[in-house]
């Protein structure tokens, strides 16, 4: 989503997008001309114009479960928010029974929060685990 | 006589020149808007809807109708921006 109209991401999409991507862009390319959505998502900069590198993670309940901010001349990480989504689902499918910690990616370890837990995460997670 | 402009990731925009023009008398009528909406983890995302374009056409699209899946929204200063 950004500030440009429909019309603007059809040919960025047909004259540059696509050339990176088969197929073009797989998903939505939303318009906010006049940066309301983004005014109430607090990444519309009113004196530039523009919105902030702004994303969200939104749930299947439609609550906000993660988000991130940089200012435009920094992209962003990819693998680390698909690394997130994961996580998140992983902490949903398990019904908050198991936590992912720090470093965590798919087939590390989880965490079981609970009673024989406390103070005793150092010996099921070191610190090497935070670093890939 | 234009310059040449240096050439950013920030989109360029314009604005009006010179003086600022007087807001005292409109300011008293209108209450200033305090409602900052801030996002927070574990609320809900505010919903909207907007149009757009996908796979070769043009659409509407409503944030809530994505209900039952997992939404990344993404913003972007803009298209053709470098980053």
């Amino acid at each position: 989503m950004s500030i440009d109209s429909m019309f603007t991401h059809k040919m960025w999409n047909e004259d540059e997008l696509s050339k990176m991507v088969d197929g073009g862009v797989p998903f939505p390319m939303l318009s906010d001309a006049g940066g309301k959505v983004g005014s109430v998502y607090g990444v519309y900069d009113e004196d530039a114009g523009v919105e902030a590198r702004g994303r969200f993670i939104i749930d299947p309940d439609g609550v906000v479960q993660g988000y991130e901010v940089l200012t435009p001349p920094v992209g962003r990480n990819v693998n680390e928010t698909i690394r997130q989504v994961q996580a998140f689902q992983l902490v949903r499918e398990s019904k908050g029974a198991e936590a992912t910690p720090s470093g965590w990616r798919p087939g590390k370890a989880t965490l079981k929060p609970g009673i024989d837990l406390v103070g005793k995460v150092w010996k099921e997670w070191k610190t090497e685990q935070a670093f890939d | 006589m234009a310059e040449e402009a240096a050439v950013g990731c920030a989109r360029p925009t314009g604005g009006p020149v010179g003086e600022e023009p007087d807001n005292t008398a409109t300011s008293e009528q209108q209450p200033i808007n305090e409602e900052h909406s801030m996002i927070k983890v574990g609320k809900k995302a505010p919903d909207f809807t907007a149009p757009g374009f996908h796979k070769g056409a043009f659409i509407n699209t409503k944030l809530s109708d994505y209900l039952g899946k997992w939404v990344l929204l993404c913003f972007y200063p803009g298209d053709f921006t470098f980053v």
